[in-house]
């Protein structure tokens, strides 16, 4: 058996865990995945969040993603952060870049074992603050100028890929490369209120050709998340796991403690259970009906029959869901044009799921004029930092045996 | 050093000698999974598997035995599939997972 059909079947922990420490943002992203802006009087105390700590330990997931919300604005978030570092936990966590000022900087610089990623959506405030708001162009460059002062070694600058920004893939490159910083590119979802700017934000089938091609010849450095999966079925397969590793290798526990299938699914029909139950978040992994469920062989239900299932399995669940689409059919954005079709195709009168998790603001905080989208708040992309299985391929060396990732 | 190393050499100059003692990196983790284990290295944060039970049997093993052909055998890996152990062991060494014990 393949180490990719045995990830169908789940692993004793996952691999790559979101965990989002709040809903609180200072930002109001229009498309932010997990609705975010008033913290929730519900999240975890610092106590709690040391006793998920302590799981992960036992459970030996040996590093996690913590993104928010904002993270950085929970008053806990530095001991939290060096309390799971004390603890074999490595963390990776994305900002905003708000609390990033020269101490902190500094700080981060002195810690080991920790990374940071500054989401940045636009390779010029006027693409970034577009999506991201008023100011926060600067906020991002701010930090990233006080993480290459302090010496910090390479953070990553995360990027998801909208209409507007597949044009600077290079901008985003030259700004990495000024900065010391690894590019990071994600794929934007439907989720949350990404869902209500989708249609508009989304590349178009031509973009998805033109970033495939990009990553093929220059993507090399460049991390993906594993997020553009459905995009190999132009050709070469992308590096990394082509496969949704929702409730198998990957999971979201959310501020509350719900743990989710993956960070781009928050909504009940994903729910799995919440970290306060018994037996904690293991249980969970471990036993919860959904993750079991999910990690049954897939039927790839309308995709079976297509060529290209083998790469791109059918695509993003969250995306499917979302968008209305059925579980077993194309992705939204099948390179086929499938999910095209299917959008075309679906019945008006149905409406979209929606999740009940919104902790947007109901005056949002960045009033932009023009106004071309309907406001929100938060942050983007999520999911795998480091390509769990990149590099997959064999080599010269390769026995066959053991597998590096990058 | 001992003479006829297999062609694997790593950064800083050394190879991977079956023929002598190994153990696995002290800041290395392995976590065990169905296929085999995943195996976690703290100091460069990078992950990596090993696809067979055997293997993970082999590489905690190192520590305990004179060499690494010892360690392949103990695991009871069959004669033909030894070398591909070998090799996998040379790429692991190569990586930092197991190094030469002193």
């Amino acid at each position: 058996m393949k180490l990719v059909d045995h990830f169908q079947y789940g692993l004793n922990s996952p691999i790559c865990l979101t965990w989002e420490l709040t809903y609180a943002c200072n930002l109001a992203c229009v498309h932010c995945l997990s609705s975010s802006g008033r913290r929730d009087p519900r999240e975890l105390t610092t106590a709690e969040a040391k006793g998920v700590v302590d799981e992960l330990m036992a459970m030996q997931v040996f590093y996690v993603n913590i993104g928010g919300g904002e993270p950085t604005v929970r008053p806990d978030f530095w001991e939290l952060l060096d309390y799971s570092i004390d603890h074999n936990v490595g963390v990776k966590f994305s900002t905003n870049g708000i609390k990033l000022d020269r101490r902190r900087a500094a700080q981060l610089a002195r810690t080991d074992y920790v990374d940071v990623q500054i989401s940045l959506d636009g390779a010029t405030a006027e693409v970034n603050d577009h999506v991201r708001g008023p100011g926060s162009y600067d906020t991002a460059m701010r930090a990233l100028e006080n993480l290459a002062a302090a010496g910090f070694g390479q953070p990553k600058i995360s990027v998801v890929m909208t209409r507007q920004n597949v044009d600077q893939l290079d901008d985003f490159k030259a700004i990495a490369d000024k900065f010391g910083a690894q590019l990071r590119i994600t794929r934007l979802r439907p989720s949350g209120r990404g869902a209500e700017v989708w249609e508009e934000l989304h590349p178009t089938a031509a973009q998805q050709h033109q970033l495939y091609d990009w990553l093929v010849a220059r993507g090399e450095d460049v991390l993906t998340g594993d997020s553009f999966f459905h995009l190999s079925a132009y050709g070469e397969a992308l590096p990394g796991l082509n496969l949704c590793g929702a409730g198998r290798v990957v999971c979201l526990i959310d501020p509350v403690g719900d743990v989710y299938a993956c960070p781009f699914a928050i909504h009940e029909q994903f729910l799995a259970g919440n970290v306060r139950s018994p037996g904690g978040f293991q249980e969970v992994w471990q036993h919860s009906e959904l993750f079991l469920e999910l990690r049954q062989p897939q039927t790839g239900g309308a995709c079976r029959s297509c060529l290209h299932y083998d790469s791109c399995q059918g695509g993003c669940m969250a995306a499917k869901f979302f968008t209305g689409l059925p579980l077993d059919g194309p992705d939204p954005e099948c390179v086929r044009g499938f999910g095209e079709q299917a959008l075309a195709d679906r019945d008006g009168a149905v409406p979209l799921p929606r999740s009940n998790v919104d902790h947007s603001r109901s005056t949002p905080r960045n009033t932009r004029a023009p106004v071309p989208l309907t406001l929100g708040i938060g942050r983007p992309d999520r999911a795998c930092e480091t390509s769990p299985i990149a590099g997959f391929g064999a080599s010269a060396n390769d026995s066959g045996l053991f597998s590096p990732a990058r | 050093m001992s003479a006829g190393s297999p062609a694997h050499s790593r950064a800083d100059g050394t190879a991977f000698d079956p023929g002598l003692p190994y153990r696995c990196s002290p800041s290395v983790a392995l976590r065990p999974e169905p296929f085999g284990a995943l195996v976690y290295h703290f100091g460069t944060r990078r992950l990596s598997f090993l696809k067979t039970p055997q293997l993970v049997d082999v590489v905690s093993g190192l520590e305990h035995h004179s060499d690494a052909h010892a360690a392949v055998e103990a695991a009871g890996v069959p004669q033909p599939q030894r070398p591909a152990y070998l090799r996998a062991l040379a790429g692991l060494a190569a990586n930092g997972t197991i190094e030469e014990r002193l």
